[in-house]
């Protein structure tokens, strides 16, 4: 089975998936990926699709579980590049990927992990702030 | 794995026949059926609802199937051409066809979107199903 490469850079985590996605093989995207926040102290995880021929089921309940998953870890998650036709062709099925950010290139998409990330410490205070 | 074949109707040119017995096999379903889809000259749109189908398709056989084939080939009627897909198991039947197709609903851990959804994304959909008799699901694209 192969294995997804999953760079560093500063806080974020960046994964590039390049190859038609086998069921094994997400889920050890998905595994990987929470041990590397929890590894490193990652605050965003940038998910790069643009590759990605389509979205079944199957990728969508992973890219969805992997942003349940690292916002409980204190990340952020960001899926980028996502293909016009796999857009549509999503939304059909049904699947609404929520809770789930998205950009349009990796740079829009570090753009918004790094406004996200920015904001952090005052959305907690405004948080602890409603709960009192 | 791969046995080319004639088919027995006049209509569809050689069947591409594909065993379905582990995830690898998924993959390789897509990617048939994106290379007929192409040599077919549907639209990218309508190759990826395919083949969206396809993946959603070829793993309920592997999953709830227990494996099976897929058979795939080019098909035309009255001019217009378009891509066929068999999914066939020996497995357990749907046995509330219905409840199958509802979106959401799932006798597993997935999203119980694979089977509505894929309805949804061709134009052709038929499910031939009984309890102990397995399954056999047939659909088409057709180019626009
Ligand atoms: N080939 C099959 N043989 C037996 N049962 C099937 C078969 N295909 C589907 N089913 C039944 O129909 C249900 C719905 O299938 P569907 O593909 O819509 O959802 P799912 O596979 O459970 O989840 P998802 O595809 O969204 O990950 C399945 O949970 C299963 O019980
Ligand atoms: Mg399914």
């Amino acid at each position: 089975m192969d294995r997804i490469p999953i760079l560093r850079i500063g806080d974020v985590l960046l994964v590039s998936i390049q190859i038609d996605l086998q069921d094994q093989t997400a889920l050890a995207l998905q595994d990987d990926l929470s041990s590397k926040i929890v590894e490193t102290g990652a605050k965003g995880v940038l998910i790069d699709i643009s590759a990605l021929e389509i979205v079944d089921s199957f990728i969508g309940r992973m890219i969805s579980t992997t942003a349940a998953v690292s916002r409980v870890l204190d990340a952020e998650t960001v899926v980028v590049g996502m293909q016009p036709a796999v857009a549509i062709t999503l939304v059909e099925l049904g699947l609404t990927l929520d809770g789930v950010r998205t950009a349009l290139d990796v740079d829009r998409g570090l753009a918004l992990l790094s406004s996200a990330l920015g904001k952090a410490g005052s959305d907690v205070e405004v948080d602890d702030l409603a709960h009192e | 794995m791969w046995k080319s074949m004639t088919s027995p109707t006049s209509e569809s040119e050689a069947t591409l026949t594909l065993a379905i017995v582990n995830d690898g096999d998924v993959v390789r379903g897509r990617q048939a059926v994106r290379d007929l889809a192409v040599s077919a000259k549907l639209s990218l749109v309508d190759q990826t609802k395919l083949v969206t189908a396809t993946s959603e398709l070829a793993r309920n056989t592997l999953v709830y199937g227990g494996g099976g084939e897929l058979r795939a080939s080019i098909v035309s009627e009255g001019g217009r051409q378009g891509v066929e897909v068999e999914f066939i198991d020996d497995g357990p039947g749907i046995p509330d066809l219905d409840l199958a197709l509802t979106d959401g609903w799932t006798s597993g851990s997935g999203l119980g979107l694979g089977l509505s959804g894929a309805k949804r994304l061709v134009e052709d959909f038929e499910v031939d199903s009984a309890p102990g008799r397995g399954t056999r699901v047939r659909i088409v694209k057709w180019k626009r």
